[in-house]
């Protein structure tokens, strides 16, 4: 892993050009450098990270497929962020359209998915709702806290990953989480297609014998792309974004975080835990949808 | 009068060696029979674990929800049977009660046998054994796993120190007078014996050692247990949420350890033809020490169950039901009642304290003791605190694999056999002992 990692940087160094070096950690491929450079003896100015000016030929240069980044930088958080969902429980009818984005671009298997939708009743006088529920990214991880090699950690945005390859599978994890949003691996994965390396950011391929759970799709962020899930909600009921930057977005609207969170009174699930989750949600009141039972068929 | 009691002495000492040692010369074949028994069992188990590490836990019962199975029940049993070995060195010796010193090695031996395959036990449970290396490399002091991991290797270091300091002038009495023995077993003698001769200040050094140990076990054996406990109390679960769990877990455990002591004296006083050493009197005192420590665990269960209870609150109180009426009552209310009141009912009186029903007694004791662990571990994951919905049916319930069976079968055969193994090595009652007590102040041989 760690010469995977070294040769990322090197292939880092000779793609970044020197117009537009900016200090994000190496992976992508700073592109617009092959604007009307088509000609393949063009020389191409390029700053390495110690400060040397190189020319290059163009043609030597090659462009990068988006690779995710390596464990070792997948411990560090996205600088100044701090990501959070918000979920609008008045929202959902159990379309399970998240579920199906997730398990594909994770690879899943129906029997580990990182979403559940449940389907909640608050007391007997109130309406049923359903409830998606994923990884809640608590501040005060209890998963992480009780991990005896630091397989899952926290990072500085708001992010609880697993890094797969330093699990051991003691499973302490699972039995710590109030939430029990993680899965396991109890037998070999099915063989997932990928074409790069394993990240936490990804968590893709997935390995026997380890825990795995929602990850906020990482990968996509990075990008600046919101993960999967919150596409794939035909009726926007999920939102995600930056605590700091205050706003969220559900892929058609973008509001203050800080607004919706107070005008809706949102709440978090078990707040006497202690947990300090960073997924929110709505109360399911003034609902787009009357309650629905689940289809035949569905694993209740 | 003094010559005559010194001959008599010497009379007792010598019969004392003899019956001590006789245990140690090769035997019948019936021994045999019950190490190849103990063999077959493990190698089914190899054969299970084999299937696991080759197809993964999926060949265990335990899925998303029940996460933990009997792997970790059964972990805690072990360590709570492992217990016994500070009880009777350290516990009873230092209180002077000088009727537990035939049982001390026994019960040292024992509880060596109980942390080993508690240990081999909780490398089984992991998804990736061949990563148990990350516990060094990655170790984080924070997480109650590592705790466990530092407390286990402390207690079996000072379990096999315990255990060696009180052998050696034994080891050397085998290298005196067993002169028939095989030759590795001379050899074995002659080495760990370390040159003991017993002089004045061998023995000075030898008791302030073996003090100074019987003191020190006590917040290990202690600690190892609470800190099996503190694996659930640290999470963040209905029924396992309980500040009670410490001492609940290790006056079980003493209760479980008295059980194994009086299950494994009716054995070897009949196998190893060693009624006058394990007399009636033992198990009369032994079934007192029983209710004593049953009547403690009693207190603890009260404790433990009666707030949740009178409470009811939310997933706690569903996780309740399901022990008191639920599917898991039946094996509550039987380990409940015969595991722990019908024992301090029948031992409560002297006929009771003979040694069959104290054998009878044991087992169930025992056999409460283990269910009580899968009843602690077990419902507890099945009742989060979000409801479990969207999973498999399957997911719902957890009856144990025959890999599972068959691996905690054979962490039983594990630990009789190292048991085994170690009286066929080792005098079974302290010769060293018995004779400086019985010795020195020979009440029953008095003319």
């Amino acid at each position: 892993m760690k010469n995977k990692a070294a040769d990322h940087r090197r292939k880092f160094l000779k793609s970044s050009i020197y117009a537009g070096v900016s200090a994000i950690a190496g992976t992508s491929l700073i592109q617009g450098c092959n604007t009307g450079a088509s000609n393949a003896g063009e020389k191409v100015k390029l700053l390495t990270t110690d400060g040397t000016l190189v020319e290059v030929n163009q043609s030597n240069l090659t462009k990068m497929s988006h690779q995710p980044v390596s464990p070792d930088e997948a411990r560090k958080g996205i600088p100044g962020r701090h990501f959070v969902m918000v979920v609008d429980l008045s929202r959902c009818r159990n379309a399970r359209k998240c579920i199906k984005a997730c398990d594909h671009h994770h690879q899943l298997t129906p029997d580990r998915p990182f979403i559940k939708v449940l389907r909640m009743q608050d007391n007997k006088a109130s309406s049923p709702y359903w409830m998606p529920k994923k990884c809640f990214h608590c501040d005060n991880p209890p998963c992480v806290k009780v991990c005896p090699v630091g397989a899952t950690y926290k990072r500085s945005d708001a992010l609880v990953l697993i890094d797969n390859k330093r699990c051991i599978g003691c499973r302490f994890c699972m039995a710590a989480c109030p939430y029990s949003a993680r899965v396991f691996n109890w037998g070999k994965p099915k063989p997932q297609k990928t074409d790069h390396s394993y990240s936490p950011e990804t968590s893709v391929p997935s390995q026997i014998g380890t825990v795995e759970k929602c990850d906020f799709c990482p990968d996509m962020l990075r990008q600046d792309k919101v993960p999967h899930c919150i596409t794939a909600c035909p009726n926007g009921a999920l939102y995600f974004g930056d605590q700091i930057a205050d706003s969220v977005t559900n892929g058609s609207e973008t509001v203050r975080l800080s607004t919706l969170l107070r005008d809706k009174a949102a709440y978090r699930y078990h707040e006497e835990l202690g947990t300090e989750p960073n997924v929110y949600y709505l109360p399911p009141s003034d609902r787009l949808f009357p309650f629905k039972e689940a289809p035949e068929g569905q694993p209740s | 009068m003094v010559k005559e009691k010194l001959f008599l002495n010497d009379q007792f000492n010598q019969k004392v060696e003899k019956d001590l040692l006789a245990h140690l010369l090769p035997h019948k074949k019936v021994g045999n029979i019950f190490i190849f028994i103990l063999l077959a069992i493990i190698l089914v188990g190899i054969y299970a674990y084999y299937r696991q590490l080759r197809y993964g836990l999926i060949v265990t019962s335990m899925r998303d929800y029940t996460s933990w199975g009997v792997y970790i029940s059964n972990f805690v049993f072990l360590v709570a049977i492992s217990l016994v070995g500070s009880l009777f060195s350290s516990i009873l010796k230092l209180s002077k009660a000088t009727w537990s010193t035939p049982l001390t090695r026994i019960s040292e031996i024992i509880a060596i046998a109980a942390i080993i395959c508690a240990s081999v036990i909780i490398i089984v449970d992991m998804g990736r054994p061949d990563r148990f290396i990350n516990v060094l490399i990655h170790g984080r002091i924070q997480s109650p796993i590592i705790w466990d991991v530092i407390i286990i290797t402390t207690y079996l270091t000072i379990s096999v120190l315990l255990l060696y300091i009180s052998l050696i002038p034994d080891l050397a009495i085998c290298r005196d007078k067993l002169t028939d023995a095989p030759r590795w077993k001379k050899w074995f003698y002659k080495v760990f014996s370390i040159n003991w001769h017993g002089t004045p200040e061998q023995n000075n050094i030898l008791h302030k050692v073996s003090f100074m140990l019987s003191v020190m076990v006590i917040p290990v054996a202690f600690a190892i247990h609470t800190v099996t406990s503190w694996l659930f109390s640290t999470t963040w679960r209905p029924g396992w949420d309980s500040t009670n769990l410490g001492p609940y877990f290790v006056s079980g455990a003493l209760m479980a350890g008295a059980a194994v002591i009086i299950g494994a004296m009716y054995f070897i006083r009949n196998a190893l033809n060693l009624k006058d050493y394990l007399t009636d009197k033992l198990f009369d005192h032994m079934g007192k020490l029983l209710v004593l420590l049953s009547l403690v665990y009693l207190y603890f269960n009260i404790n433990e169950y009666l707030g949740p209870a009178f409470k009811m609150v939310g997933v706690e109180g569903e996780h309740i039901i399901e022990l008191f009426f639920g599917k898991y009552a039946s094996m509550y209310w039987l380990v409940q009642v015969f595991g722990l009141v019908l024992p301090i009912v029948v031992l409560v009186f002297a006929w009771g304290r003979k040694p069959l029903p104290m054998l009878i007694i044991s087992i169930l004791v025992l056999l409460g003791a283990w269910f009580k662990r899968f009843l602690i571990v077990i419902p507890s994951l099945q009742h989060p605190y979000l409801p479990i919905q969207d999973v498999d049916e399957s997911y719902r319930h957890y009856i144990p694999s025959w890999e599972e069976w068959a691996i905690t079968f054979a962490s039983f055969a594990g630990c009789l056999l190292i048991i085994t193994f170690l009286v066929k090595l080792l005098p079974v009652i302290p010769i060293w002992e018995t004779k400086k007590e019985e010795g020195g102040e020979p009440k029953q041989l008095e003319v």
